[in-house]
């Protein structure tokens, strides 16, 4: 069985240390993990956007070099790119007459025989994950799954469309409490960082104010968007809400490397915008007027805010300001 | 009331069109209201989900399906797939809003408010043509030109080159040329066609 791996461009930009870090897992577990030759874009949002024919060409073009170098899975550790390819594989084994299509378009004959793995299917399959653990990762995780890990399950089969468990099963395995929250899929704002930042702003700080005000020490991520709206949109969550957070937003491979006992440094994690301090969202004291759970839109997160450091209390919920 | 005036943008219903390329059918809906319930961007929308539906359910009245390809929702879906996960009918509401956007484009409909979006679209698209990847630095210089918002995040690109996330040179695949022939038999041959 032979593993590909397809970065994705974030991940030798914007998101360099969710890449470093997954290397530096995959190295220390005796993983393999060979890059597809010459990969292209998959595309992201905007191809899906403006175009379908080149929303399914840029990912077969990439399908296509992997299985063309034996690749029988191929690991896609960005959310985004692992959705776009899984979405085109499965359009193209469904109709034929589009697969020929699209197989012209690319100048190359898609099969449809690589697997497209996620990063979570691919470190759970890792039996001996627990007996090289030097450091257990004992903390009180937020595990934010996104949209694009988990949806449109009719197409992924991989995990819950909403309140998935696999990441948390996943955390636990490292050593850490991953704990029941009420964001674990909602939408970040994804690509529009740049182009509708106050969306972002609204959507990011809502998430994050529900693993804050859970007792979460960290929210751990899957996705370079999710990480980049988390993350180094923080000043722009914090101005928009009006609220500081100090939780830091950490990926997934970062927290397994932790647990491995691998150098931060290696990890990447000195990349962050937030500084990576465990028990930073802890430290408020509890007047720093955080909004309770009850104020935001989902009727799930009122069920745990009793107990949380924000209590009952402002009910200001930034509705009206963009 | 029906007028009797022609319809311009087209003949057939764009409901009639939507299912021929996409298979999905908005007869099917019976307006819950869950699509717009979930929605994360329901709040900035002028038409929440579950009204682009009533919009493209009424065929007869080619003026309201206008509204939908005209409207400003189907540039603020951000595609995170919750409406499907929660449709009844498991009607697939994120691929309707790409052929939404698709017609909107080819009929160049597109709304005044989604300028920035498609800007944004339109940039790291440019960047993917000409390298083969996203060249973050290009796409953002490009994405400026095309919005002049010339002074947003100024300050983010030196924190970025800083902590070593911001490349000056772009990766380039060697199958460029490849990738070039695939934008010019999709995207660019439908924008010479529009």
């Amino acid at each position: 069985m032979k593993t590909g791996f397809y970065p994705g461009c974030s991940m030798k930009g914007s998101a360099r240390e969710y890449s470093e870090s997954l290397l530096a897992v995959s190295q220390a577990l005796g993983r393999e993990l060979p890059e597809i030759p010459d990969w292209n874009c998959c595309g992201a949002t905007a191809a899906h956007n403006l175009d379908h024919d080149l929303a399914l060409a840029l990912p077969a073009r990439i399908l296509a070099a992997a299985e063309k170098n034996g690749m029988d899975e191929v690991l896609v550790p960005c959310a985004a790119c692992y959705s776009r390819l899984s979405v085109t594989r499965h359009e193209l084994l469904e109709d034929e007459a589009l697969r020929k299509k699209i197989s012209g378009l690319i100048e190359a004959d898609y099969r449809g025989s690589a697997r497209v793995l996620n990063i979570i299917e691919w470190l759970a399959a890792i039996p001996e994950l627990e007996s090289k653990i030097r450091a257990p990762f004992a903390h009180r995780v937020a595990c934010y799954y996104g949209c694009l890990l988990v949806r449109p399950a009719g197409i992924l089969n991989f995990d819950r469309p909403e309140d998935p468990q696999s990441m948390d099963l996943l955390l636990k395995r490292i050593g850490a409490t991953p704990l029941d929250w009420a964001f674990k899929t909602e939408c970040c704002g994804a690509g529009f960082s740049v182009s509708r930042t106050d969306v972002v702003a609204k959507l990011s700080g809502l998430i994050l104010e529900d693993a804050v005000s859970r007792g979460a020490e960290a929210v751990v991520v899957a996705c370079p968007m999710c990480h980049l709206n988390l993350d180094m949109r923080r000043p722009n969550i914090e101005k928009y809400s009006g609220k500081k957070y100090g939780i830091p937003v950490i990926y997934l491979t970062q927290a397994v490397g932790l647990a491995l006992g691998l150098d931060e440094k290696k990890l990447g994690l000195r990349r962050h915008k937030v500084k990576v301090k465990f028990g930073e969202g802890l430290a408020k004291p509890p007047s720093a007027s955080i909004t309770p759970a009850s104020a935001m839109p989902t009727a799930g997160a009122k069920s745990a805010s009793g107990d949380s450091p924000a209590g009952a209390g402002s009910t200001a919920a930034k509705s009206g300001e963009v | 009331m029906r007028s009797d005036k022609p319809v311009q943008h087209a003949s057939q219903p764009l409901a009639d069109r939507v299912l021929e390329k996409t298979g999905v059918d908005v007869a099917r809906c019976y307006q819950c209201g869950k699509c717009s319930a979930g929605c994360p961007l329901a709040a900035e929308m002028d038409f929440p989900p579950s009204q682009i539906m009533h919009l493209l359910q009424l065929r007869d009245f080619p003026e309201f399906a206008e509204m939908a390809l005209r409207s400003h929702t189907i540039w603020l879906c951000l595609t995170c797939e919750i409406c499907y996960a929660r449709c009844p009918m498991e009607i697939d509401i994120p691929k309707l809003m790409d052929a939404l956007r698709h017609e909107a484009l080819a009929q160049d409909k597109v709304n005044p408010k989604a300028k920035d979006i498609l800007a944004f679209h339109r940039a790291f698209l440019d960047s993917v043509r000409y390298t083969g990847r996203l060249f973050e630095m290009g796409q953002i210089v490009d994405y400026k030109l095309r919005s002049r918002h010339f002074l947003q995040d100024l300050l983010q690109a030196p924190w970025m080159f800083f902590v070593g996330k911001l490349h000056l040179l772009p990766e380039r695949v060697r199958g460029r040329r490849l990738l070039g022939r695939i934008f010019a038999r999709t995207l660019k041959a439908k924008e010479k066609r529009s």
